[in-house]
């Protein structure tokens, strides 16, 4: 089972939602769509689904050409940010009008929504309509009527965004679980970074409508592609530096200087783009290749167990993350170490040349 | 625990209710005076206890116009409600034609009520009236000032022209209000248009839709003006609604007793059934 987008995209009158887009889409893991808001998560989730009309591009699923399928013949399941439920009909007929739908035998009604509720802990609340629910079990009503079906894809568009942090931790933790043994192909958009490492899977970063990078989660992360992916995949937001090589030497503007190593030793002399998660700035030396970087202090937060600083270095804004509380004023120049034997060098395009 | 009392807080109150007392709880108090008292024009009262309020309770005469007014204020209501869901489901969500569409629907709304029963007795004239006119030209022996079932067609369809919007534009905010999600959610499911409205539109404009009936009940059984200046009640009672057959009776005859006892089993039966709608809209949204 595979969904296959083929040089697929999106034009609205003038503006192009979707640029030209490859993806193939397997079972197993979820497919991770990562980006902020307005990049084309939902544009690309809707074209997947049938519920809207791709401008260029071929939708296979299976190897079938599906481009042209109404959506209601191509059994996907969709679930939202919002809650989106039947409001006048109990958990129990919510969870069951795809079956209706689908003109399934009462009996097998009774045994699959029995046995949906059961893994989405509703089993109490069958008889209850939705508005007398909390948020999560709303959206767990939702989800339970978009598994129910077997569809053979799933469509999640940020279904956690609009539940408090508890109940979204709980949703997340449950959540690849619900999709390890299903023989579906799972889409799940987000905005928030954590969420796909969380999940594992594969991931396209999605930025202005472009899929920047697609591939497994965690290679992903390690390997932006150039530095857009490695924006998109960053929270908080990847450092920039601008750096010069000479020689065996590469000096950060702003900064200090220090000896090009590894994959970094081979770059051809000139500048570039350096990128340097905030967890590498750290207030004390955590070792590896450290230098001192320092900068006046713009804002802290500082949570129990967690200190992020934002700092001025060479004209840019930089963010220090680090565990701990790391007390600093805001206005004085404070001293950080910056490891930058984990630091990417991007070219004047963009793209990876180094990390 | 504690609980603070603070009673300066009815400071607060006071201004609006001196304010509710000045513009009706007086007046309303007035009209209870009259109700159970007899008056000879010279400003001498005699006691008369329930004596005006048997009388009208008994009198044929307001069990007539009782009975037109309900049969009024159901018929706009059985026309109206479903007319006005069925345009505003007619009515574009998005794009230019909204502001277009809203503020073609808002006119009827904006014009003064006894304009809008002058317009409509001039429209519907058989002799010069474009209604009027039209209608006798076609074939139809039509003439609001003489035949009661004419008079009766051209007040509801009045009512139904300048109210039907309010019920739109209620209607439509409720739809307007459902996120598009829902829409695909049940496009997904394969759900065909009457279920849509069924299953999404429909429980969703519920609460516009409560709204709307009762706003347009107690307006309708209030009414006035229009039929006043489209018919004045005629052809002889046929269209005496209620509150026409209350001014005859008060300003008319000069009868204040019975007009003010009159005044107040009105003003009852629109706080009774209002009340009797709405707990049963809501029983219902609560089940």
């Amino acid at each position: 089972m595979s969904l296959e987008l083929i040089n697929v995209s999106k034009r609205v009158g003038v503006e192009q939602h979707i640029y030209p887009t490859d993806l193939k889409l397997e079972p197993g893991g979820l497919n991770i769509l990562l980006g902020t808001t307005l990049s084309g998560k939902t544009t690309l989730m809707q074209m997947m689904a049938g519920l809207d009309k791709l401008t260029t591009g071929e939708l296979r699923f299976n190897g079938r050409d599906v481009t042209k399928t109404p959506v209601q013949k191509r059994n996907v399941s969709m679930v939202y940010q919002q809650f989106i439920n039947y409001p006048n009909f109990s958990v129990f007929e919510n969870i069951a009008s795809p079956l209706r739908v689908a003109g399934v035998a009462e009996g097998e009604i009774k045994r699959r929504v029995g046995e949906m509720s059961e893994l989405m802990k509703l089993s109490g609340m069958l008889d209850r309509r939705p508005s007398e629910l909390s948020g999560g079990q709303q959206q767990r009503t939702a989800m339970a009527r978009a598994l129910v079906k077997d569809a053979d894809l799933v469509l999640l568009d940020e279904p956690l965004a609009n539940l408090d942090f508890k109940l979204r931790e709980e949703l997340r933790d449950e959540l690849p679980r619900l999709f390890a043994d299903r023989n579906c192909v799972v889409v799940y958009a987000t905005t928030e970074p954590v969420e796909a490492l969380l999940f594992g899977g594969n991931t396209a970063t999605l930025h202005e409508g472009r899929v920047t990078q697609f591939g497994p989660t965690s290679e992903i992360y390690r390997n932006p592609k150039d530095l857009i992916s490695a924006e998109v995949f960053s929270e908080p937001p990847i450092n920039h530096g601008d750096v010069v090589k000479s020689g065996s030497t590469i000096t950060l503007s702003g900064g200090g200087s220090w000896p090009a190593t590894g994959a970094a030793a081979s770059l051809a002399d000139g500048k570039y783009t350096l990128g340097l998660r905030p967890h590498h700035v750290t207030p004390q030396d955590d070792g590896g290749q450290s230098i001192e970087v320092s900068g006046e202090v713009l804002v802290t937060e500082i949570s129990g167990s967690e200190s992020v600083i934002h700092f001025t270095i060479g004209g840019r804004t930089w963010v220090s993350q680090s565990h701990g509380v790391h007390p600093v004023e805001v206005g004085e120049v404070e001293q950080l170490f910056a490891d930058v034997s984990q630091a990417f060098y991007f070219d004047a395009s963009g793209a990876l040349v180094a990390g | 625990m504690n609980k603070i009392e603070n009673q300066k807080a009815w400071f607060f109150v006071l201004p609006v209710l001196a304010l509710v007392a000045f513009n009706a709880i007086i007046p309303l108090m007035t009209v209870v005076n009259y109700s159970v008292q007899e008056t000879f024009g010279d400003n001498t009262f005699f006691w008369a206890g329930v004596m005006w309020f048997e009388q009208v309770l008994t009198s044929e005469r307001f069990h007539a116009s009782l009975g037109r007014q309900m049969i009024f204020t159901f018929s706009i209501l059985a026309i109206e409600i479903p007319l006005g869901v069925l345009i505003a489901l007619t009515m574009p969500r998005k794009g230019p034609w909204v502001p277009v569409c809203l503020v073609l629907m808002a006119l009827p709304l904006l014009i003064p009520w006894n304009v809008v029963g002058a317009m409509w007795n001039i429209f519907a004239l058989p002799d010069i009236g474009l209604l009027g006119r039209t209608l006798n030209a076609i074939g139809f022996d039509y003439n609001f000032t003489r035949q009661p079932g004419d008079a009766w067609f051209t007040m509801i369809l009045m009512d139904v022209w300048h109210w039907t919007s309010l019920v739109v534009l209620l209607a439509y905010a409720g739809l307007v209000s459902i996120p598009d999600a829902y829409y695909q959610a049940a496009k997904i499911d394969g759900a065909k248009p009457l279920a849509i409205f069924r299953y999404i539109q429909l429980p969703k404009m519920k609460r516009v839709l409560t709204i709307a009936i009762l706003l347009r009940f107690m307006d309708s059984f209030m009414i006035y003006t229009e039929p006043f200046v489209l018919t004045g009640g005629g052809p002889g009672n046929s269209t005496t609604l209620l509150s026409i057959d209350l001014v005859k009776i008060a300003l008319g005859q000069f009868d204040l007793g019975p007009a003010a006892a009159m005044s107040l089993i009105y003003f009852l039966i629109i706080l009774a059934m209002s009340w009797v709608f709405y707990t049963v809209m809501m029983r219902n949204e609560a089940n």
